[in-house]
């Protein structure tokens, strides 16, 4: 592709930025969390991470081997599998997290056609795979590092939790949400060098505290809204996996309305559903309709009013 | 030439209604749970499509052109009815497994578009056999859809454990999701074999209609592969849709 000279359509300006410099980013981005998992829930976390990327990257490998398109060097294989490992509970049977990767990588992403093409999250959609079909490994948080529910089902059963433990991560919860400064760290990094921004995550952080100040049945009070933000995969979801670049929408006006709808539906699955989280559905919903939220926030093009006629013709 | 041979095929293979034509879509995602459900189904779907077949070949001459979706409908819901009540009466247990889907084989695409696509222009012995190869095409389907889906699902195989004690249950397969996997899975696997048959030179539009490809000296009415181009019967077929999603039988009337 190194054509100086070959003609193409425009746009002409090339960026310096690649695909494998995103994911690197994102990679280096979720060290943190990844790294407290590990530090929390001891060396079973890390032999989950290592299944579980491993899976993916394999997946995809074989796949490109099939298709005779190798596209596992652009390192989204990792990041899904990073991002699918964070998702589980520790104690999860290994096989069941390569299962997930698996899915992820060939019925989410590849039979889609690849990267940039798949509808969904992959990582998320494997996680709702995983829940659906082992729903008991899959939300079995007891361990040897934390015994007892998550924070979220306590606050579901109207008892205290402590918000700073949630906040460094001394809780129970799968291996990556748990620390919410360690996710903190990882997503300035990632602000830092301009890889996401802060529409989504702000859009859908701000409308999901406002919801559940309204409909959460305590008030504005400022230690359950805090409880509800730094608990379950709450701040991964929205740093990491709502702004993923193939499923959120490209306008600008699209990714604030994407946020707004996370957060409304997130607080409806928390506080009316029968479960305490609701992210990983939230988000997927979310993806499902990211096609109908930039149709309806296409901007108008220089000249054109709304609706396509032209400002300078007489109508 | 044996047309009802050929359109038992037809229906079994080449046009199988749920992985070719992808038609019923609503009964076989929902009750494929059990390849036992699914061949209940199936079967009973069997019976009131060649039956009503059969029926409306032979009142097709009796039958108005305008109101002929109502009498359609009249005649399925008729057999639907009564295959009903024989169900309740003799297998109450599979009755209750597949539970509202029994009554809804009335408004059945698969039922409607054969009457509409076939029946409706056909003598009555091709029409009983395209109803008979068009319901074990459905049967068979459903039955491999309930197989994968019991066997991931629960480790079973009409209601037989197949698996090792170890064996996790994908309980997914149980439910709606896993039914789309499956039937996803089972159509491209189907499309993959055929395409490798066609590339070997044996395709299966061949088996069983003598088809030689050469369509302007073929006397074979109802063949799909046929183009009729002008020829179309005016008054009895004239610019009707056939309703069967892009394959269509615009069929000259067969004297007999």
């Amino acid at each position: 592709m190194s054509g100086l000279y070959q003609v193409s359509s425009n746009p002409h300006i090339r960026s310096k930025v690649t695909t494998n410099g995103i994911m690197l980013a994102v990679i280096v981005a979720l060290m943190p969390a990844t790294g407290y998992g590990v530090y929390h829930f001891g060396p079973r976390a890390l032999a989950v991470v290592a299944v579980s990327v491993a899976s993916t990257v394999l997946t995809e490998y074989l796949y490109g081997l099939c298709r005779k398109k190798l596209t596992v060097t652009d390192l989204s294989a990792v990041v899904t599998g990073l991002l699918l490992a964070l998702n589980l509970p520790v104690t999860i049977p290994l096989w069941i997290a390569a299962l997930g990767g698996v899915f992820a990588i060939l019925v989410v992403k590849m039979l889609f056609g690849g990267l940039g093409q798949n509808f969904m999250n992959p990582a998320l959609a494997a996680r709702c795979f995983l829940l659906l079909s082992f729903p008991t490994q899959m939300t079995d948080f007891q361990c040897d590092a934390w015994t007892g529910a998550t924070p979220l089902a306590l606050l579901k059963a109207g008892e205290r939790v402590n918000v700073t433990d949630m906040v460094v991560g001394n809780v129970g919860g799968t291996i990556g949400e748990t620390s919410v400064a360690a996710i903190v760290i990882g997503a300035c990094i990632l602000l830092l060098l301009g890889v996401i921004d802060l529409r989504i995550p702000g859009s859908y952080i701000v409308t999901f505290a406002l919801f559940v100040g309204i409909f959460g049945g305590r008030g504005f009070d400022p230690y359950y809204i805090s409880a509800q933000l730094a608990g379950g995969g709450l701040m991964l979801g929205a740093f990491f996996m709502a702004t993923d670049y193939v499923t959120r929408p490209i306008t600008t006006g699209g990714q604030y309305l994407y946020g707004i709808f996370l957060g409304l539906m997130t607080g409806v699955f928390r506080i009316f559903g029968p479960g305490a989280e609701g992210v990983s559905y939230a988000i997927i919903l979310g993806n499902l309709l990211v096609p109908l939220m930039e149709k309806c926030t296409k901007p108008v093009a220089f000249g054109y009013k709304r609706g396509g006629a032209h400002r300078g013709k007489q109508v | 030439m044996n047309r009802a041979g050929e359109r038992l095929i037809n229906g079994i293979v080449k046009e199988n209604p749920t992985f070719v034509l992808m038609l019923g879509m609503c009964p076989t995602l929902a009750v494929t749970t059990s390849a036992m459900n699914g061949l209940g189904m199936g079967l009973t779907t069997t019976a009131v499509l060649a039956m009503s077949n059969l029926f409306i070949s032979l009142l097709r001459r009796i039958i108005p052109d305008r109101v002929r979706i109502p009498a359609f409908i009249v005649i399925i819901a008729s057999f639907v009815t009564a295959v009903q009540l024989l169900l309740e009466g003799y297998l109450p247990e599979l009755n209750k497994s597949l539970g509202v889907y029994i009554p809804l084989i009335v408004v059945n695409c698969i039922i409607l578009g054969r009457a509409e696509s076939f029946a409706y222009s056909n003598p009555p012995i091709p029409s009983l056999f395209d109803g008979i190869g068009m319901g074990l095409g459905f049967t068979a389907s459903l039955t491999c859809i309930g197989a994968v889906r019991e066997i991931l699902g629960a480790g079973e195989l009409f209601g037989y454990g197949l698996m090792p004690d170890s064996f996790v249950p994908i309980r997914i397969f149980g439910q709606a999701p896993g039914a789309f996997f499956v039937l996803a899975a089972l159509a491209a696997l189907q499309n993959f074999i055929k395409e490798k048959r066609r590339n070997a030179g044996r395709s299966y539009q061949k088996i069983g209609s003598g088809c030689s490809e050469d369509c302007t000296n073929c006397s074979d009415m109802g063949c799909a592969r046929r183009f009729y181009g002008e020829k179309r019967n005016g008054t009895q077929d004239g610019g009707r849709d056939t309703g069967t999603g892009g394959l269509e039988y615009v069929n000259l009337e067969e004297e007999e």
